[in-house]
C-alpha cells in the first residue's frame, strides 16, 4: 500500500510540476501573478477531450490540444497580459481573477455545464503488476512517465540550451537581460505559451482521473502557487522539488493520517479530524517555509 | 452641503426602499436590498484592511464565513438568541484575525497575499470536513436569530436592522479613520519604512487593523446566515474573497464608500445580467459579462487602484 | 552621546562594515565621507536599526541600542534621514511633519477623536516648517514639492521627532547650488539643539559644517579628526580627496 501511494504522489507531484514550472516562470521572469493559469489547465483539457472525440484518438488529440492551447496562450499574453507587467501585484490578481470569470462562462457557453467524458487511451485502462504483487494502474504509471519525461526535457531545455540561459537570465534579473539585448517581448510570449502548453498537458493527462469540468483549474491552482513559494519564485529546480514535496505531503497524508488517527482517537474524531488535517497539511508546510526560509528553497533571484 | 448630500440622499434612499417595495408589492426586493447591506458591511471591512490600511488580504471570507458559521452552528445547538450568537460570532472572527494576522503580517508583498489565501484555504477546509455541521453541505438554520422580541422573519423588520447596523458600523469607521489611529494606518500604507523611521511600531498598527476589519466581517457573516437561514463552506472560499474584493475596487478602494457603493454595483449587476430577458437564455452566465467590467475597471480606470497602491508589492 | 564599537556587517561573502569605531559627541556635526559604496549608508541602516549587526554593540546615552527595534530607537532620540527621499507622498507638507509629532505626544492607539481637533499637534508642525525654511508650502501636497523642498522635508521629518541626534544620510543628493546653501544653512542652524552624524559627498558643505571628519573606505575607517588634519592626511588625499583638494 505503501508503494501505491508513494507512486501516486510521484503522479500528482509530477503533473502539479507541470502547472508550477509555468507559473513560476511567468511570475519570476515577468514578476506577474497570474491567477488564470489554472483556466488554461481547464482549456487544455476541455479541448483535448474535444479533440480526442473528433479523431478517435488519445494520441492523436494530445499533440493538437498542446498546440492549441499553447497558441490560445500565447493570443492572450499578447493582447491582454502585457499590459499588466509594469503594473503593482494587486491589479494583477484583479485582473486575471476576471479572466477566470470569463474564461469559466466561455469554456460553459461552448461546451455547457456538465462534465466532460474522457478516457484513459486504449491500451492503458488496464492495471499492471508491479515488483511485489501490487496491482497499479497502467495509465498511472504511463502519466508518471510522461512526466518525468517533461521534467527531463525542461531542465535540458533551461540549463543546456541558448534560450534556456536566456530564460534563466529573465529570472534571475530581468533588467539585465534586456540590457544584453534580449527580446523580452519574445521571449515572454514564448515563456507564456510553454507555460499553457505544460498546462494543457497537465489538464489532458489529469482528465481521465479527475473530472473535466469548469472550475477545475482554480482547486490545483492554489496548489501551484503553493509548490512555487515553497520551491522558490522563478525556479524551476525549486517547482520541481516542491511539487513532489506537495505530492508526497498530501497524497500521504490524505491516506495515511485517517487510518493514524482512527488508532489513537474515536472513529468520530477520526473522521472528523483526519480529513481536515491532510487537506491543511500542505499550508501548514507553506507556512513553516515563509517563515523558515521566505525565499523559497531554492531561490532564483540572487 | 456636499457632505450632508452624500449621506441624506443614500440614507434617505436606503430607509424608503422597503416602505416603496411594498406598495409596488416587490417584496423579494427587499430581501435582495438587505443582501446588499450585508455585504456593504464585508466589503467596508474589507476596504479598511485593503484600501486604507495597504494589506492586500486574499483571505478575508475566512472572517466572514467563520462568523457565519459560529450563528449557524449555535443555532443548531440550540442558542438562537443574537444577544449570544452574534457577539460570538464576532469574537471568532476577530480571534481569527489576530492568530492569521500575526502569522502573515511578518510577511509582505505577493507573500502575504499568499498566505492570507492560504490560511482561508485551510479554514474552508476545517470547516467542509465538520461533517456534524453540514460538511460540504453548509448547514440549514431553523430559524433567524431571536431576543429582540420582534420575529425577525419578516423581512421587513429585518431589512431595517441590517441597515441599522451598517450605518453604525459605517459611522464608527468614519471616525475611526479620521482619529489618530486612522492617520497612522494611512501614513504606513503610504510609507511603512518612513512611519518606522518617524517611531510607529507599525506591526502592532497593522495586525490590531486587520483585527478590527476581521471582526466587522464576522458582524457581516452572521448577518448573513440570518439571511438565508443557511451556511456553506463556498462562504469561506477563496472566491468570495476574490467576489470581496472586486467590490472594494470596482466602488474605490480607498475611497470610503468604496465598500458599499461596490456591492451596491456587483449585486446589481449580478442580478441584472441573470434576471433580465436582455441575454435571454445567456442570463445563466452573468459572470461573463461581470468579469468583463471587471477588467475593464482594472485596466482603465486606474486611479482608483495605482493611487491606493504607488509601487509595486515588494 | 552615540559610540559605535567593533561594528561590523557582511552580506554573504562582501564585508560591508568592518570594525567601525566612531562617536559623535553632543552638540556636536560629525562628518562621515568616503566614496561610494564604501558602506556609509549600511553603517546609517545599523545605527537606525535597519539592518542588523554581525559583530560589535552601538551606545546611545548611556544605553546599550545593538539590539532595539527601530522604532524604539526614534523614541529614545535617534532620528535619520533618508539618501532618497522617503516622505509620505500624498499627505500635505503639514500632515506629513504632524504625523511625525503625534508619534511622539502620546498614544495613537486613540480611535474616536478627529486629529483635525488636535491644534497643539498642527501649531509645533508649523513651527518646523518655518524651522526647515517650508512655511509657505504647508498645505501643498508633498509629491508636488521641488526637489529641495522635498529633501528638506525629509530632513524636517527627522527634526520632528525631537530627537537628540540626527543621522542625515546625504541630505544634499541631488541638489543645485540654491538648494544646498539654504540645506547648509538649515544644518547650521539645527546644531544647537541636536547633534548631527552626516553623510555627505558635498566637500564644500562638509568642510563648512564639520566638527571632525571621519573617513570610510571599502568598510574601513581610515582616519577621524578635525577638518584640516583630515584635508592633510595622506592615507584620505590619495584614497578619496585627491590632490586637487590642496590646503
Amino acid at each position: 500500500m505503501l508503494l501505491e501511494q508513494s507512486l501516486n504522489s510521484l503522479q500528482f507531484g509530477l503533473m502539479l510540476f507541470l502547472l508550477a514550472a509555468g507559473l513560476t516562470l511567468v511570475f519570476g521572469i515577468m514578476d506577474m501573478i497570474n491567477l488564470a493559469h489554472g483556466s488554461l489547465y481547464m482549456i487544455g483539457a476541455y479541448l483535448m477531450a474535444s479533440f480526442v472525440q473528433a479523431t478517435g484518438s488519445f494520441w492523436v488529440a494530445l499533440p493538437l490540444a498542446l498546440a492549441a492551447t499553447a497558441l490560445v496562450g500565447a493570443a492572450l499574453e499578447v493582447t491582454l497580459l502585457r499590459k499588466l507587467y509594469e503594473r503593482d501585484h494587486l491589479t494583477q490578481v484583479l485582473a486575471t481573477f476576471a479572466v477566470i470569470l470569463i474564461a469559466n462562462e466561455v469554456v460553459r457557453l461552448i461546451w455547457g455545464n456538465q462534465s466532460l467524458m474522457l478516457n484513459a487511451p486504449a491500451g492503458l485502462t488496464g492495471p499492471v503488476e508491479l515488483p511485489g504483487g501490487v496491482q497499479y494502474a497502467s495509465y498511472r504509471l504511463a502519466i508518471i512517465g510522461v512526466g518525468t519525461a517533461v521534467a527531463v526535457l525542461l531542465y535540458f531545455l533551461v540549463t543546456k540550451t541558448r534560450v534556456g540561459m536566456l530564460v534563466r537570465a529573465g529570472a534571475s534579473n530581468r533588467e539585465m537581460a534586456v540590457a544584453m539585448g534580449v527580446n523580452i517581448r519574445r521571449l515572454f510570449t514564448a515563456v507564456f505559451a510553454l507555460g499553457a502548453a505544460l498546462c494543457a498537458l497537465a489538464g489532458a493527462m489529469l482528465g481521465p482521473i479527475l473530472a473535466v469540468q469548469v472550475g477545475m483549474g482554480e482547486n490545483i491552482l492554489i496548489l501551484a502557487f503553493v509548490v512555487i513559494v515553497i520551491g522558490g519564485i522563478g525556479s524551476i529546480r525549486g517547482a520541481f522539488v516542491g511539487s513532489l514535496l506537495v505530492g508526497l505531503v498530501d497524497t500521504m497524508g490524505r491516506a495515511l493520517l485517517p487510518i493514524a488517527f482512527a488508532k489513537m482517537f474515536s472513529p468520530q474524531v477520526a473522521s472528523n479530524l483526519g480529513p481536515a488535517l491532510s487537506s491543511i497539511l500542505i499550508y501548514v508546510l507553506m507556512a513553516a517555509v515563509l517563515f523558515l526560509r521566505p525565499q523559497g528553497l531554492f531561490p532564483a533571484r540572487g | 452641503m456636499n457632505k450632508v448630500l452624500t449621506i441624506a440622499l443614500p440614507a434617505g434612499i436606503a430607509i424608503v426602499f422597503p416602505l416603496v417595495m411594498h406598495a409596488l408589492d416587490q417584496q423579494f426586493y427587499t430581501s435582495f436590498a438587505t443582501r446588499i447591506l450585508i455585504y456593504a458591511m464585508a466589503a467596508a471591512s474589507l476596504n479598511l484592511v485593503l484600501g486604507y490600511g495597504g494589506m492586500v488580504s486574499f483571505g478575508h471570507a475566512a472572517f466572514f464565513g467563520a462568523g457565519a458559521y459560529i450563528v449557524g452552528i449555535l443555532a443548531v445547538e440550540g442558542v438562537s438568541s443574537l444577544w449570544i450568537a452574534w457577539p460570538a460570532a464576532i469574537v471568532v472572527a476577530a480571534a481569527a484575525a489576530l492568530v492569521i494576522g500575526a502569522l502573515s503580517l511578518r510577511t509582505r508583498g505577493v507573500y502575504f497575499i499568499m498566505i492570507t489565501l492560504a490560511f482561508a484555504q485551510m479554514m474552508y477546509y476545517v470547516f467542509v470536513s465538520m461533517k456534524a455541521y453540514g460538511g460540504d453541505d453548509g448547514l440549514s438554520m431553523p430559524a433567524r436569530s431571536t431576543g429582540l422580541g420582534v420575529s425577525l422573519s419578516n423581512d421587513f423588520v429585518w431589512y431595517y436592522l441590517v441597515l441599522v447596523l451598517l450605518m453604525i458600523i459605517l459611522y464608527l469607521l468614519h471616525r475611526l479613520l479620521r482619529s489618530r489611529f486612522g492617520r497612522v494606518i494611512e501614513a504606513i500604507r503610504e510609507n511603512e519604512t518612513r512611519a518606522t523611521a518617524v517611531g510607529y511600531p507599525v506591526y502592532r498598527y497593522k495586525l490590531l487593523c486587520f483585527v478590527i476589519s476581521g471582526a466587522i466581517a464576522g458582524l457581516a457573516g452572521a448577518l448573513i446566515a440570518n439571511q438565508t437561514s443557511y451556511v456553506g463552506p463556498a462562504l469561506l472560499h477563496w472566491v468570495q474573497s476574490g467576489t470581496l474584493m472586486i467590490m472594494v475596487i470596482l466602488g474605490g478602494v480607498g475611497r470610503f464608500w468604496g465598500g458599499p457603493v461596490g456591492a451596491v454595483v456587483l449585486l446589481a449587476l449580478e442580478e441584472l445580467f441573470s434576471g433580465t430577458p436582455l441575454l435571454g437564455d445567456y442570463s445563466l452566465h452573468w459572470q461573463l459579462p461581470v468579469g468583463v467590467i471587471l477588467l475593464a475597471v482594472v485596466l482603465f480606470a486606474p486611479q482608483g487602484i495605482a493611487g491606493a497602491f504607488s509601487q509595486k508589492s515588494q | 552621546m552615540l559610540s559605535l564599537k567593533n561594528l561590523s556587517k557582511r552580506f554573504g561573502g562582501v564585508v560591508a562594515v568592518d570594525r567601525v569605531d566612531l562617536d559623535v559627541a553632543a552638540g556636536e556635526v560629525h562628518a562621515l565621507i568616503g566614496p561610494n559604496g564604501a558602506g556609509k549608508t549600511t553603517l546609517i541602516h545599523q545605527i537606525s536599526g535597519s539592518l542588523g549587526c554581525d559583530s560589535g554593540e552601538i551606545r546611545f546615552l548611556e544605553k546599550d541600542i545593538t539590539r532595539l527595534p527601530a522604532h524604539e530607537r526614534v523614541r529614545a532620540g535617534l532620528a535619520r534621514s533618508y539618501q532618497i527621499t522617503s516622505i509620505f507622498r500624498r499627505f500635505s507638507v503639514l500632515d506629513n511633519l504632524a504625523l511625525a509629532v503625534q508619534a511622539r505626544s502620546g498614544s495613537s492607539f486613540s480611535f474616536w477623536k478627529p486629529v483635525a481637533k488636535e491644534t497643539a499637534l498642527f501649531d509645533e508642525a508649523r513651527a518646523i516648517a518655518s524651522q526647515i525654511g517650508l512655511s509657505e508650502k504647508t498645505e501643498s501636497v508633498a509629491a508636488t514639492l521641488a526637489h529641495g523642498e522635498q529633501r528638506a522635508l525629509e530632513v524636517g521629518l527627522a527634526l520632528a521627532t525631537r530627537p537628540k541626534l540626527v543621522l542625515l544620510d546625504e541630505p544634499m543628493a541631488g541638489m543645485g547650488p540654491e538648494d544646498s546653501q539654504r540645506m547648509i544653512a538649515l544644518i547650521s542652524r539645527i546644531r544647537a539643539e541636536v547633534a548631527v552624524l552626516l553623510v555627505e559627498h558635498d566637500m564644500d558643505a562638509v568642510f563648512r559644517l564639520a566638527d571632525r571628519i571621519s573617513v570610510m573606505v571599502n568598510g574601513r575607517l581610515i582616519a577621524t579628526g578635525p577638518p584640516e588634519k583630515i584635508r592633510m592626511n595622506a592615507e584620505v588625499r590619495k584614497a578619496y580627496l585627491g590632490d586637487e583638494l590642496a590646503a
